[in-house]
């Protein structure tokens, strides 16, 4: 008995060796650069946000399969998969990491420490206090990045454009997401200059999203929704619906989250970030020194959708329409 | 060719000691107690959050890692008194505390992400101590081998003294415990926080080691520490709480060492899960078919 189940272990000890033989990219003989990505999760944003690194870099004449090898890696939500990831790519010292997500760019720094692999963050909404950066003006030693982080007054002026009159406004996200708790947290600085008040709603979890947009109704006059994957990413919907069905107007922060049905918002763009990480890359490949790149943040363009605003009862002033960088259609 | 594959081994040796803490808690209280415990989702956030928040305001990190594991011991505690003083079900009880914990996990930690990057942690201190590179592998498999060699000979006396025989009795025969008049409840209870204590030093532990505490960090723990008992039982055949460790251990060590090898041969990332699922039917399958092919007597499947 004891001795099957230890020849049971090292047969799967000798298929594992065998298969790592196989393993791929094990030499090259002229010079590809290798260039490492890891996501933490699959998600329409992130995952734009993967395709305008490749596009910038390719535009840059850093193109796949010819002087390029991309090896991409994705944690599905997992943190442990994500240090696993991490300690892969140290392992095969590429010539740079892309590391999409702030915990996905957490695991990397920690991993690389002691190495000067150059690693290039984005979608980070706050790369200083997640401790990846200093501060704003200046990269990590071997560390800099592209944030998804938006200034808040845009985003309230132009709710303002739109509904000059409103005194109270809901926000609803997941406590849990780092990224959306901190944007309401800066909301709730930011409001009282613009003599508004903020109530809250929070969701844990999709399931709770409908009951956490329902508390909202009567509390407020207007709500707006973070970059939040919960409230503004998978349920969405039921935010829409909660809006629709009391005339409460709903205001977003990415086209994604507007495209399915909301007033409008000042949107970041994904792809946008993406392409910056990957200019990034471009300079740094080319012999650039990471320290002369500083940390950038989100470029934000507005967004209208006047048929989703009439659902929610409201109308979007022309003024507005007419300033606006994207207008949506049904 | 070689540099790959020790890099590969000693990462999941790495992992495997460090899960295998969680392998132990969960071993504890399903195998030894009989006791299905979902706390171990939420009380191993607790632990990273807990240790984390202690670095970053300047406490020792060994102090800071102590803390954890006192955090994780009341996370325990508090299920065993709902199991035995509220009479709540043990899946229940513990359902209930992970999802509360969820909530104390956030005010833990203010937010939901807290960074040690530059922070001086239990690796770093070590790696001062013998003069090694900090971060390198060999710091971090030294860190989790004297921690799961503590762990290892503490559980290994305790489980043999007075109160550790009646405990692992309790999960045997709990109505022959009682007739012998020995409280099952405090030994319930004790098992379930030892259990949570040591799932809270995994995560502080791990915190360390990757730069940072995620309230979102604890996802999916109980299913790992439930697959590495289950592949270590039917590749080890534990008799005995000096084999049963092992075993934890070395199931974590194999389950970690399959998910690094699918993540190296660069399988499709959604895979990885089902990976996991077949990997644990595979190993809850073996010995049945064992039995089946020698005609044995097939215990029916438990339904909690």
């Amino acid at each position: 008995m004891k001795r099957k189940g230890l020849s049971v272990f090292l047969g799967s000890l000798c298929l594992v060796l065998i298969a790592l033989l196989f393993m791929p990219g094990c030499a090259a003989e002229e010079k590809v650069y290798k260039v490492c990505i890891t996501q933490i999760a699959t998600h329409p944003d992130l995952d734009s946000n993967r395709q305008g690194i490749i596009d910038a870099m390719a535009e840059e004449g850093f193109v796949e399969g010819e002087n390029v090898e991309f090896i991409i890696r994705n944690a599905e939500g997992d943190m442990t998969t994500a240090a696993s990831i991490a300690d892969y790519f140290v392992s095969l010292e590429p010539d740079l990491i892309q590391a999409i997500t702030t915990p996905s760019a957490q695991t990397v720094v920690a991993a690389a420490e002691g190495t000067d692999i150059p690693i290039i963050f984005s979608s980070v909404t706050d790369p200083i206090a997640a401790g990846l950066v200093p501060s704003w003006e200046e990269a990590a030693p071997h560390v800099t990045g592209v944030s998804d982080w938006f200034e808040m007054p845009p985003q309230v002026e132009f709710i303002l454009s739109v509904l000059p009159n409103i005194k109270v406004l809901g926000t609803a996200y997941n406590p849990g997401e780092v990224n959306a708790a901190v944007q309401a947290q800066i909301l709730k600085e930011v409001a009282p200059d613009y003599g508004l008040t903020v109530v809250e709603a929070t969701a844990a979890s999709t399931a709770d999203v409908y009951a956490a947009g329902m508390s909202l109704v009567g509390r407020c006059d207007a709500v707006w929704i973070p970059t939040c994957n919960t409230v503004g990413g998978v349920g969405i919907e039921s935010i829409i619906q909660v809006g629709e069905e009391n005339h409460l107007p709903i205001f977003g922060s990415a086209v994604g989250m507007i495209g399915k049905g909301l007033v409008g918002g000042c949107s970041v763009d994904y792809y946008w970030i993406g392409k910056q990480a990957g200019y990034m890359a471009a300079k740094i490949l080319r012999g650039k020194d990471i320290a002369d790149i500083p940390p950038m943040k989100s470029a934000v363009s507005t967004v209208v959708y006047p048929a989703a605003a009439a659902r929610m009862g409201i109308t979007i002033p022309q003024a507005v329409i007419d300033k606006a960088d994207i207008v949506l259609e049904d | 060719m070689l540099d790959v594959i020790r890099g590969v081994l000693s990462f999941s040796f790495y992992e495997g000691l460090v899960f295998g803490l969680v392998a132990i808690g969960v071993y504890l209280t399903l195998r030894v107690l009989a006791f299905p415990d979902l706390t171990v989702d939420g009380s191993y956030t607790l632990g990273g959050a807990t240790a984390a928040v202690l670095i970053v305001a300047g406490v020792h990190p060994f102090l800071a890692t102590l803390a954890a594991v006192g955090a994780g011991l009341c996370a325990g505690l508090m299920t065993g008194l709902l199991n035995t003083k509220l009479r709540l079900p043990a899946l229940l009880a513990g359902i209930l505390m992970m999802v509360g914990l969820y909530s104390i996990n956030l005010r833990i930690m203010s937010g939901a992400n807290v960074s040690l990057l530059r922070e001086v942690t239990t690796f770093d201190k070590v790696a001062g101590f013998l003069g090694l590179r900090s971060g390198s592998i060999e710091v971090s498999i030294i860190v989790a081998l004297v921690l799961a060699g503590i762990v290892f000979f503490l559980l290994n006396w305790f489980l043999h003294t007075e109160i550790g025989l009646t405990l692992r009795a309790t999960g045997d025969n709990e109505q022959m415990v009682r007739g012998l008049g020995v409280n099952t409840d405090m030994t319930t209870i004790l098992g379930v926080s030892v259990a949570n204590g040591l799932v809270a030093l995994a995560g502080a532990v791990v915190a360390q080691g990757q730069g940072f505490a995620d309230v979102g960090m604890g996802i999916g723990m109980i299913v790992m520490g439930l697959a590495s008992v289950i592949i270590g039982e039917s590749l080890f055949r534990p008799r005995g709480v000096a084999r049963l460790l092992l075993t934890a251990i070395g199931g974590a060590f194999v389950y970690r060492l399959f998910i690094t090898i699918a993540l190296r041969l660069g399988m499709a990332p959604g895979d990885l899960k089902l990976i996991t699922a077949v990997l644990v039917i595979i190993a809850l399958a073996i010995p049945y078919i064992k039995k089946k092919l020698r005609h044995e007597w097939i215990p029916p499947a438990v339904r909690w």
